[in-house]
């Protein structure tokens, strides 16, 4: 595949994987607003995923579409980042994962809004609003869970330190990402670090919580190395693409 | 609104209770609705449909919000409501006791059961009771979208592989009873009706909408080639509507009274998720109430 290809694979597949996720909430929230903001995110994800996996599709000029690529593809073959494809858990598990990457997400978006690639500046710039939204609500829950009852501020901690060693993964830089940044459609993810740690530092501060403790970063999601999990998540998703093939629905 | 009464109205206790018992009643049936149709969120079969699906059932949600907040402004707060809901105290819709076997149940459930809601719903817009009737004005809007999403699934596994129609035709046939179920017991043996006509929250008796809809439904699923699953449906030319076989009323009873497939299924989900979520919202609770004391120390 094609470096941009791939650069706009990984993109969808960030998004798909997190969209497909956070809908499994759906109907089991603890309240019904987070239920609607849950469902609500999950909704913006799958129309990321969308738009990047179309674009994924494009450039690679093999014919296949969003959906083709969203639904035939086996494990090995998917490049969204291991922290996505982690099960919600408890509800502080799942705001851990949402508030880690948005706030990833977020930063991204803003840079890559303005790079000179108009298809990737174009998602980005949708996007990117609505990772605003996210990285803020995650940003609430955080503190509210932190700052709440003694419970709530245990189970936050886990949430976190279950998720940490995942947040390596999303600022490392490989040849796709230079390739992307030459062809004026990437974001120096390397750089962005920094700046997410400010962020969540700020958050974490304002919550009570200390950082989680240093951890090696686990990586392997961008070259097809996944966790357990995310087989079982796309046999779930792809189930009915599987079970009718040719079937258009 | 003309002849409509507001919360601050006076009104008969058994008028507002009668209100609270039917606008709870919807509200968890929105709620409890998400369960079915969310069951196949993760399985929709392509992006397009995930993403109408996800929007659908987050509408439901949104409503089951407008509707515990119309009848909480009768005095009677949604944890108590959910209280009712989780105790089996207060019903809500017998439908939502059966299962999404395949992913024609969630066309079937927009064509026919979300096809059946408007028609109850639509004339509730006029109920008279304020806050519910606009409740119900925005609710009817977003309905008529999902009827038609639903009716677009079917027509489309209709129109498909032989699979596919045979998938159709399956949730037809589980489907139809159920939907006509959902307008309640005929008249003469609803134990409610005759009142509710008469203080003007309902409009309409349960047997006309059942009529109406069966007159609206069949030539439907004729255009797309399915078959209502009734030996004894038949044009009556002279009523200008179709005669239909009886609904089996046995079934409905023990449906209502908790008795359906998947009942247990259904309120085990719920439970569940408000027992679980439980840490959650105590925890929201004391940190709003750490902020506003806060607040108070620094003023």
């Amino acid at each position: 595949m094609h470096a941009l290809a791939t650069h706009a694979l990984r993109l969808g597949d960030d998004a798909l994987i997190l969209g497909q996720r956070l809908s499994e909430w759906c109907g089991h929230a603890p309240a019904l607003e987070i239920d609607l903001s849950l469902a609500n995110i999950a909704l913006d994800c799958v129309g990321q995923a969308t738009h990047f996996l179309a674009l994924a599709g494009a450039l690679e000029g093999q014919g296949r579409d969003a959906d083709r690529l969203a639904f035939h593809r086996d494990v090995m073959d998917f490049t969204n980042c291991l922290l996505v494809e982690q099960p919600n858990g408890d509800f502080a598990q799942t705001i851990a994962r949402q508030f880690f990457f948005a706030h990833y997400q977020h930063l991204l978006f803003e840079r890559m809004q303005a790079v000179q690639d108009e298809r990737f500046a174009a998602i980005a710039a949708k996007a990117v609003k609505e990772t605003a939204y996210h990285a803020k609500l995650a940003g609430e829950w955080v503190i509210r869970l932190g700052d709440g009852t003694e419970e709530s501020r245990a189970r936050m901690e886990r949430g976190l330190d279950w998720m940490w060693r995942f947040t390596g993964e999303l600022f490392a830089m490989d040849e796709i990402d230079s390739a992307a940044i030459d062809a004026g459609a990437g974001v120096d993810k390397a750089a962005l670090h920094p700046l997410w740690d400010a962020r969540i530092g700020a958050v974490l501060a304002e919550a009570g919580l200390a950082p989680p403790a240093p951890h090696r970063p686990v990586l392997g999601g961008r070259i097809g190395r996944h966790s357990e999990h995310l087989g079982h998540l796309i046999s779930d998703m792809q189930f009915l693409q599987r079970a009718y093939p040719g079937a258009t629905w | 609104m003309m002849n409509s009464l507001s919360r601050k109205d006076w009104m008969p206790e058994a008028y507002r209770k009668t209100l609270v018992r039917q606008m709870s009643q919807h509200a968890h049936s929105e709620i409890v609705g998400m369960l079915p149709e969310g069951n196949w969120i993760t399985r929709a079969p392509n992006l397009r449909r995930k993403a109408i699906l996800l929007a659908k059932v987050q509408d439901e949600g949104g409503h089951g919000l407008y509707l515990y907040a119309a009848a909480e402004t009768l005095g009677t707060s949604r944890d108590e409501m959910i209280e009712a809901l989780h105790s089996g105290k207060a019903k809500y819709s017998t439908i939502f006791n059966y299962p999404t076997l395949t992913w024609a149940d969630i066309g079937a459930i927009g064509w026919l059961v979300d096809g059946a809601a408007i028609m109850n719903q639509v004339p509730l817009q006029r109920t008279s009771y304020g806050p519910y009737a606009r409740a119900m004005v925005r609710i009817c809007k977003e309905e008529s979208f999902h009827q038609r999403q639903g009716y677009e699934i079917m027509m489309h596994l209709a129109a498909g592989a032989a699979e596919q129609k045979r998938m159709a035709q399956d949730a037809l046939n589980r489907w139809w009873q159920p939907s006509l179920m959902m307008f309640g017991p005929p008249d003469d043996q609803s134990p409610n009706t005759e009142q509710s006509m008469r203080w003007r929250i309902k409009r309409d008796t349960n047997d006309a909408l059942r009529q109406k809809f069966v007159d609206i439904t069949v030539p439907q699923a004729e255009a797309i080639g399915l078959t209502v699953p009734d030996p004894e449906l038949k044009w009556n030319e002279a009523r200008g509507s179709y005669d239909f076989g009886a609904v089996d009323w046995e079934e409905f009873k023990a449906v209502v009274k908790g008795q359906g497939p998947v009942a247990k299924e259904r309120m085990a989900a719920r439970v569940k998720a408000w027992e679980e979520g439980a840490w959650v919202r105590d925890a929201a609770r004391a940190h709003a109430a750490k902020r506003a004391a806060a607040k108070q120390a620094a003023e």
